[in-house]
């Protein structure tokens, strides 16, 4: 019964993180989220008795994509609608031309 | 209109996912009666290596491995032919601030530990939980802190390409071996010792170990062109 609770609340955390990653419009929050679902999930397995799906999951998940998704953020944008943004101010430039 | 009809879609397939998963037992070991306690059996009797899921991996399974490795190698390849530059055109990786001290002298002290780490998990691969991939990934992890901390640090590309080829060939030369002397492609052709020893399991470990290079060379490859593209 204790096991069961411990793995759902796990998942309840790991159903926050993901909806708090969709939602957020800062997109490094957003990839620090899903950071974040990873490290849970890799908890997770511990949990299933999988130690080395856990230290893959934890390796890449946690470390390697985040800091690649990192790096993208920091060559493009960092909110979502940014690029939408400056797009429309160049529309409304041309116009009053 | 629109939305109503993908929220009914996704709760029919919502039913359908939830009754398949409420038909089998959470946590409980009802699958697979047969093939578990075989592969069990032989990893623990035949070939004397403790941690069983490396012994499906590597040796019950190695050719699916090979394919792994194989598909990595493809994705880095791919992934450096998008964002090749010729050599006068890599400048300075663009950097935000610099990093402070306390950075620095952490990260160099971080750098071996972690490099350590990584090599351990890949030789005890065959003992402990983890293995080639997972080694290989914590030594890229050690070589991106040192990469995002230092602007001058840099690799070696060529050398990158000489340990990922030289790994890899060996991989399949390991594998030939077994089909020539033993008849099948990776079979076990080295003594196999005792259980729980660091030099058991035949191939197992020294294939770990190339796997461990390979995956290392090939990740700190795709950060490196990630880090010298300019936005």
């Amino acid at each position: 019964m204790i096991f069961l609770i411990t793995v759902l609340l796990i998942l309840l955390l790991m159903v926050g993180a993901a909806i708090y990653a969709i939602v957020q419009k800062d997109l490094l929050f957003a990839v620090i989220a899903s950071g974040v679902i990873s490290l849970i999930l890799s908890i997770l397995f511990l949990i299933l008795q999988a130690p080395d799906v856990a230290l893959t999951e934890a390796a890449i998940g946690v470390a390697l994509t985040t800091i690649i998704f990192i790096i993208t953020i920091r060559n493009t944008v960092r909110y979502e609608d940014e690029r939408n943004k400056k797009k429309k101010q160049k529309n409304v430039k041309k116009l009053a031309k | 209109m629109k939305k109503y009809i993908v929220l009914g879609l996704l709760a029919v397939l919502g039913y359908y996912l939830m009754s398949i998963f409420l038909l089998v037992d959470f946590g409980l070991p009802h699958f697979a009666h047969g093939v578990k306690d075989v592969y069990l059996s032989s990893s623990k009797n035949i070939l004397k290596v403790s941690n069983a899921v490396t012994a499906i991996v590597v040796n019950f399974r190695g050719f699916d491995t090979l394919g792994e490795v194989t598909v990595l190698f493809l994705s880095a390849t791919a992934m450096s032919g998008i964002l090749y530059k010729k050599r006068h055109d890599i400048g300075e990786r663009s950097i935000l601030f610099p990093a402070s001290s306390i950075i620095r002298s952490g990260a160099k002290m971080l750098f071996p530990s972690i490099t350590l780490l990584g090599i351990y998990v890949f030789i005890h691969g065959h003992l402990s939980p983890g293995g080639g991939f997972q080694g290989g990934t914590i030594i890229a992890t050690g070589f991106l802190l040192m990469l995002l901390t230092y602007q001058n640090y840099s690799v070696s590309h060529n050398r990158l390409v000489w340990v990922e080829s030289v790994a890899g060939m060996l991989f399949v030369i390991i594998g030939l071996a077994g089909y020539f002397m033993k008849g099948s492609f990776l079979e076990n052709v080295l003594p196999v010792g005792e259980l729980n020893d660091l030099f058991s399991g035949g191939v197992i470990g020294i294939i770990y170990v190339l796997v461990g290079f390979k995956v290392a060379a090939e990740l700190i490859g795709i950060i490196y062109t990630i880090l010298h593209e300019k936005g």
